[in-house]
């Protein structure tokens, strides 16, 4: 970053502590214009460069999943921006447990109220943690809430028309593994693998002020790290040919693990996967659940985004446990209930 | 400055999005349900922006709180982190200087026809009208599901982008999204009779014919793809909604 900040006259300046002389510099203001005119001078290029139809699938795939999870990162950042600037943290050392190993399953239960998709949990659990919340507690609710939420049971009710019990062992599923990984984390989590950074900017500001500071500080947060999942789940999705899936369809475990493993890949919304998941007709149920159980709890998207919030060294750790644990509990609970 | 580009960068998100909202291009990409959140997530986002630029301008005089420039991580070291909110930044231009289109003929030829969801034998009566217009996910169904049993004796008009099959087929496509073009995935209608000579990958057809029993399986997953004759057709501009749910 030495370019935008020129220091005639004072070699190494960058590496000395910041002195009170101001210095000039580039700032991000005119930089972030400079960018939009060079953009605009550039289309005629871009739009070339992009006219091939895998390129546009690509772009499309990209924007939508911005597009579509913008609505629910919203509102998880306002609920978070609320968490942190309006409701006392002694507020929820009261509405749960004081042992961790019941306030996990009490957090994982709460998932039920937050009606919205996986976006919108990252800033809450992220806030959530800065309120006091035991971290258990609080990735139990990331993990359960996207899953196990009325819209989501009401969309996968509709795409299994005939087929109540694929809600219940959604649900079940959904919620013995996030309890499970609220639990591991108590056992095996070390404090040193989160990273939930502190707000210093909000303390001091007025209750109105600090709440626009944190809308505003987890918007871009959360937006920014949302932008490198989709484009990775965009990525996946014109690579990953759908035909190789076909082809394990007929054997029961490589179908679970294929399934699975799709999830991942595509990033699909929580409350428009049970009817992708109703289409893969040629899959056995346990297999569509496991889909249902990791998707909302471990994908491209969502792996950014959590590494965003928490810190890489969490998510390099959290997810691919996520993964296990979640296909382990859809197996058990779809060999009892399907 | 920090609060100052986080300000230019939401405005910037929440413009778009509500352009999008407004103009109803945003239905290439999501579907219309998503609307009115669309439409509150980008006034949100937008009076974000202002207030905190409004924050910025009147309170500048304020002494700032210590560094805010580093936002609690990454101190001390000469160089800054890089701020991910520049990548809101990417989305947007490509929304407002390529505006990609809707998913078409490239999508539908990877995925296998998906008309498993829709497995119901509980079909309504075919609405009145000669010919009667239906979408290509309740012809599928109904010829499929029903054997095409409430299709028998009646003129019937379709739309949708075409796509070429193995050996010379052409296949009237449609996708069907649940949230979004990430799960967007195709039903397909197989074309026989007269069909139009000269169709490209893409060209958006309407179709007069009627029912025919015969299927296909689709090569990438096995479900059956029905068919159509066709009697005629002509060329269409794409519909402004060119998913169907």
């Amino acid at each position: 970053m030495t370019m935008t900040r020129p220091a005639p006259g004072r070699p190494g300046a960058h590496a000395q502590p910041r002195s009170g002389a101001p210095r000039p510099r580039l700032g991000a203001v005119e930089l972030f214009i400079g960018l939009l005119l060079v953009a605009v001078l550039l289309r005629g290029w871009l739009v070339g460069a992009t006219t091939s139809a895998r390129a546009e699938t690509w772009l499309t795939i990209f924007v939508s999943i911005v597009i579509q999870a913008t609505p629910f990162v919203v509102l998880g950042t306002v609920v978070s921006a609320a968490i942190a600037a309006l409701v006392p943290p002694a507020f929820f050392a009261r509405a749960l447990p004081r042992r961790p190993v019941l306030a996990v399953p009490v957090a994982g239960v709460a998932g039920a109220i937050l009606p919205g998709c996986e976006c919108g949990s990252v800033p809450i659990a992220g806030a959530l943690i800065r309120r006091g919340v035991t971290p258990a507690a609080a990735l139990a609710f990331l993990l359960s809430a996207p899953a196990i939420n009325p819209v989501v049971l009401v969309a996968t009710a509709i795409a299994f028309p005939g087929r109540p019990q694929m809600v219940l062992a959604r649900l079940l599923a959904s919620l013995v593994a996030s309890v499970a990984m609220g639990w591991l984390w108590l056992r095996l989590g070390r404090a040193e693998w989160l990273r939930t950074p502190d707000r210093p900017e909000l303390a001091g500001l007025s209750r109105g002020a600090a709440f626009v500071a944190a809308c505003r500080t987890d918007l871009v947060q959360a937006g920014g790290y949302l932008v490198i999942g989709g484009l990775t789940a965009a990525t996946l999705n014109v690579l990953v040919p759908p035909k190789w899936l076909h082809l394990v369809a007929g054997q029961p475990v490589l179908a679970v693990i294929a399934l699975a493993a799709l999830a991942v890949v595509l990033s699909i919304c929580s409350e428009a996967d049970a009817f992708v998941a109703a289409s893969l007709t040629q899959f056995s149920l346990t297999a569509r659940l496991a889909f249902l159980v990791v998707g909302p709890m471990v994908d491209a998207k969502l792996f950014a985004m959590q590494a965003g919030a928490f810190g890489r060294r969490f998510a390099t750790r959290f997810a691919p446990a996520t993964f296990v644990v979640a296909v382990l509990a859809a197996v058990a609970v779809g060999t009892v209930l399907l | 400055m920090r609060r100052e580009l986080h300000a230019l960068i939401l405005a910037l998100l929440g413009g778009t999005l509500l352009k999008l909202a407004l103009t109803g291009d945003y239905a290439r990409y999501v579907k219309p349900g998503i609307r009115p959140y669309l439409l509150t997530a980008s006034i949100v986002v937008l009076l974000v922006a202002g207030v905190t630029l409004w924050l910025a301008v009147t309170r500048r005089t304020v002494p700032a709180l210590p560094r805010e420039d580093d936002d609690g991580h990454g101190h001390g070291h000469g160089h800054r982190r890089f701020d991910v909110a520049w990548l809101l930044v990417l989305p947007m231009l490509v929304l407002l200087l390529i505006a990609p289109p809707a998913l078409g003929s490239y999508s539908a030829s990877r995925s296998g026809t998906a008309l498993g969801a829709a497995q119901t034998s509980d079909l309504p009566p075919l609405p009145d009208g000669d010919p009667v217009h239906l979408s290509v996910l309740d012809y599928a169904s109904r010829a499929v599901f029903d054997h095409g049993r409430s299709l028998q004796g009646r003129h019937l008009t379709l739309s949708g982008f075409v796509l070429s099959g193995d050996g010379g087929t052409w296949y009237l496509t449609r996708m069907v999204i649940t949230c979004c073009a990430a799960d967007a995935q195709p039903i397909k209608v197989g074309l026989t009779g007269t069909v139009p000579a000269g169709l490209k990958a893409n060209d958006w057809i309407k179709v007069t014919g009627s029912y025919v029993a015969r299927q296909d399986k689709d090569p990438v997953n096995g479900e059956a793809i029905p068919y159509l004759t066709v009697n005629s057709s002509a060329p269409i501009r794409a519909p402004a909604l060119q998913y169907e749910s």
